[in-house]
């Protein structure tokens, strides 16, 4: 073989250099063995977990826990956790899921674990009964996510901007400035007659969703889809009542119009550009994430007009493809009992689904120093064990996105109330049919 | 690695019958071992996704879904009634022609500028690529800002002069034209230096004539410069054309907040390939559907090719023909 000159030899070399660079590159199986096992947790928004995984990881040295997404919204994180599902591996050992998109993800059960056959069923008494059902599947037979937290709504508010209007700045005058949704629009109107340079609300889609949930939760019980799966958002009397009253408020001219969830959106909170926006107990962790210290103090917390609500609130579920199943399901069972739910709702507010969390001194008393010292707990708290939750269809995403879009044309005065009705309606069962 | 230089005596022939085999052998295979790697990764990367995909579009393929039903063509016959997709294919060739026309104009005005004596020459010409080697997703979050409705700058400018706000994400032409600055932004001076490259290899005795005839720079630039870079022109506006049809990165991180891959409320500046990706993925999920808008962006972009090579051909033969007749 010593004729086979040595510049062929390197070419092979570099072929077979580069077929095993490609396989290499496609696979990555590097844990396993002993030692500390890793635990990914993927979550969005603000779940307040950081100081829950300092104590978890000194009780249990042999975990190591890594969270990826907090700070993220929602329409980023749940295509990829959809893409790591459908992909078999990328998700973490440990994944919360929003309660909008969790009917899609329970249409495929065999991509969790199921928890009852975990000791789960045990736990059940620890949340709230409608929580612990919403995490079952259709037949009851797997339980896809433990509940992390409820959705309780309030109406957050600028002081110093009502004040500058003219108007009452302490919680319980302002919560009694509207005891129903026409109330908050004649108080808009006159926030909006002193010229503060504000606007009175953020956005129409949040407050849109807001008095949706509110009366759905009410009246019918579902919004979007009947409790049977069928698209009823044009024969929903809940969905046109909400939608309505939302365009009495753009009519009223009361919205900043700022995207929600947009760069806009956030510089508008940093630059105190509007005074009141629908809060649900998670959101407060959020404004305390855009508006920043500066506006320490200066928010404040009023209940919201109408009756009650709840708006989000999310399972944790492990996903089957995990490798460290049973001890992501005791990190899960961890972070949603009722010790784990009053660290989150301390540390970001989110709003416990546990009612033994709910009646709990240090829920039942907190206080939240950011927003002037209000009782969060007792104004979130109260009535929520008594939520009356709402059914979500199985592409209540999808279906939800076209409306809000919807709306959100008709508030930037593309389409006239009328005109983004039609669109609603027929986008909406565009969207259910895909 | 080393220079392998073979000092060594030359080594003894091996048997002649071997030798002679194995060299044929040689000969006859190692030209396909050697472009064996592209065609193996290309496999890989290129025709294996391309057919799945087409595989995939035949289908009612839910993306967690565990049966995926064979449905035929009905994914590309609902594609070809679907408004939106129209709708999206309109923005993508819109915001195509209003990036493509002036960049290729401004490239030729720089590179026109820049081929004459400047002071610090390479320094100009290195500095007019230089925004084509930020990264696409920072340049696209600033101009998203700066186009912003209420605190961009632009608008902020336009209130200045005591001109009207434009709701440069809401408005169809306004995003258009928003998306297409970030495009030129990025790719003139890319376009430029090639559109350069060329220019210097036009001969100087041309110009020298011309001006003996009493030609004067303008002149010269539209009579000769420009005849004589005819086919780099046409290359550009081909490397335009594939980045234009796929455009995704710039509209997609210019929205930003609920649902941005809609390109706005009423899908104002949503391109084809964010069509795709809405449909594939979040909110729809619907992999075969996605599937099939990636098939009919493909053979959009063949037919296009298509045009641009028969359009290169009739070029480039009335060119060779003009030259074999000055000769």
């Amino acid at each position: 073989m010593a004729v086979f000159p040595r510049r062929r030899l390197a070419a092979m070399a570099f072929v077979a250099a580069t077929a095993l660079l490609v396989t290499a590159g496609c696979g990555g199986d590097d844990e396993g063995g002993d030692g500390p096992v890793t635990l990914t947790v993927d979550v969005f928004g603000q779940f307040g977990y950081e100081q829950l995984y300092q104590e978890y990881m000194a009780a249990n040295p042999d975990v190591k826990i890594v969270e990826r997404g907090t700070g993220t919204n929602l329409d980023e994180y749940s295509p990829k956790l959809t893409q790591w599902l459908a992909a078999g591996r990328g998700a973490g050992d440990v994944v919360a899921i929003e309660e909008g998109l969790l009917v899609e993800y329970k249409a495929n059960p065999a991509n969790f674990v199921n928890l009852l056959d975990h000791g789960a069923a045990d736990l059940k008494g620890n949340f709230l009964e409608w929580k612990w059902n919403a995490g079952l599947t259709a037949d009851g037979k797997q339980l896809i996510g433990l509940g992390t937290d409820v959705g309780g709504i309030a109406i957050c508010y600028r002081k110093d901007l009502f004040s500058k209007a003219g108007l009452p700045t302490e919680r319980d005058e302002v919560s009694k400035l509207w005891p129903t949704w026409p109330d908050y629009i004649a108080t808009g109107e006159r926030f909006t007659a002193a010229k503060t340079g504000a606007s009175f609300l953020d956005a129409a889609t949040n407050t849109f969703n807001t008095i949706l949930l509110q009366t759905a939760g009410n009246t019918t019980g579902y919004s979007y889809y009947d409790t049977s799966g069928n698209l009823v958002v044009d024969s929903n009397p809940s969905v046109r009542q909400a939608w309505d009253t939302t365009m009495d408020i753009i009519d009223s001219g009361l919205s900043g119009k700022y995207g929600s969830w947009s760069e806009e959106w956030v510089s508008a909170f940093k630059q105190s550009k509007f005074a009141t926006i629908a809060c649900p107990a998670w959101m407060t962790g959020v404004i305390e994430a855009n508006a920043g210290t500066a506006a320490q103090g200066k928010w404040d917390i009023a209940r919201v007009p109408g009756n009650g609500g709840n708006w989000g609130g999310s399972h944790l579920a492990v996903p089957k493809q995990s490798k460290h199943q049973a001890e992501a399901i005791a990190l899960a069972k961890f972070l949603t009992s009722a010790k784990g739910q009053i660290g989150a709702f301390k540390a970001k507010g989110p709003l416990p689904s546990s009612p033994q969390a709910l009646d709990d001194p240090a829920i039942t008393g907190a206080t939240n120093a950011y927003f002037s010292g209000a009782p969060v707990g007792a104004i979130f708290g109260t009535g929520a064990k008594s939520l009356k939750p709402v059914y979500m269809g199985p592409k209540n995403q999808a279906v939800r996105t076209e409306v809000e879009n919807a709306v959100r044309t008709v508030e930037l005065g593309q389409r006239s109330p009328a005109q983004g009705w039609t669109d609603a309606v027929s986008n909406a069962k565009k969207a259910a049919a895909k | 690695m080393t220079v392998q230089l073979d000092a060594r005596p030359p080594v003894v022939p091996a048997p002649a019958r071997s030798s002679g085999r194995l060299s044929r052998l040689d000969t006859r295979l190692s030209p396909y071992l050697y472009i064996a790697p592209f065609f193996l990764l290309f496999a890989v990367f290129g025709v294996y996704p391309l057919a799945y995909t087409f595989w995939v579009s035949l289908h009612d393929w839910d993306l967690l879904g565990a049966d995926h039903p064979f449905v035929g063509a009905e994914n590309y016959t609902r594609l070809l009634a679907d408004a939106d997709f129209w709708h999206a294919l309109v923005n993508t060739l819109g915001i195509f022609v209003i990036s493509t026309v002036p960049q290729l104009l401004a490239a030729l005005w720089l590179a026109n500028l820049l081929n004459r004596g400047l002071r610090a020459r390479t320094g100009w010409r290195m500095a007019v690529l230089v925004p084509n080697v930020t990264s696409t997703a920072a340049v696209a979050i600033v101009f998203g800002v700066i186009f912003g409705r209420e605190f961009g700058m632009i608008n902020w400018l336009l209130d200045l002069v005591g001109l009207d706000a434009i709701g440069w994400k809401s408005n169809r032409f306004a995003s258009w034209v928003a998306i297409s600055a970030m495009v030129d932004w990025r790719w003139t001076g890319y376009n430029a230096l090639i559109l350069l490259a060329a220019m210097q290899a036009i001969p100087r005795d041309l110009y020298e004539s011309a001006s003996i005839d009493g030609a004067n720079r303008a002149r010269q630039f539209w009579s000769i410069t420009v005849p004589l870079l005819k086919p780099t022109i046409i290359f550009c506006a081909i490397i335009a054309t594939i980045g234009g049809l796929q455009l995704f990165t710039e509209p997609r991180l210019f929205h930003s907040g609920t649902n941005p891959i809609r390109g706005g409320p009423m899908r104002e500046s949503q391109t084809l390939t964010m069509y795709m990706f809405e449909n594939a993925f979040a909110p729809h999920y619907n992999f075969g559907y996605g599937s099939a808008v990636a098939w009919l962006l493909f053979a959009l972009i063949a037919i296009v090719a298509a045009v641009n090579v028969l359009l290169l051909r009739r070029l480039g033969g009335s060119d060779r023909h003009r030259k074999g007749t000055a000769r």
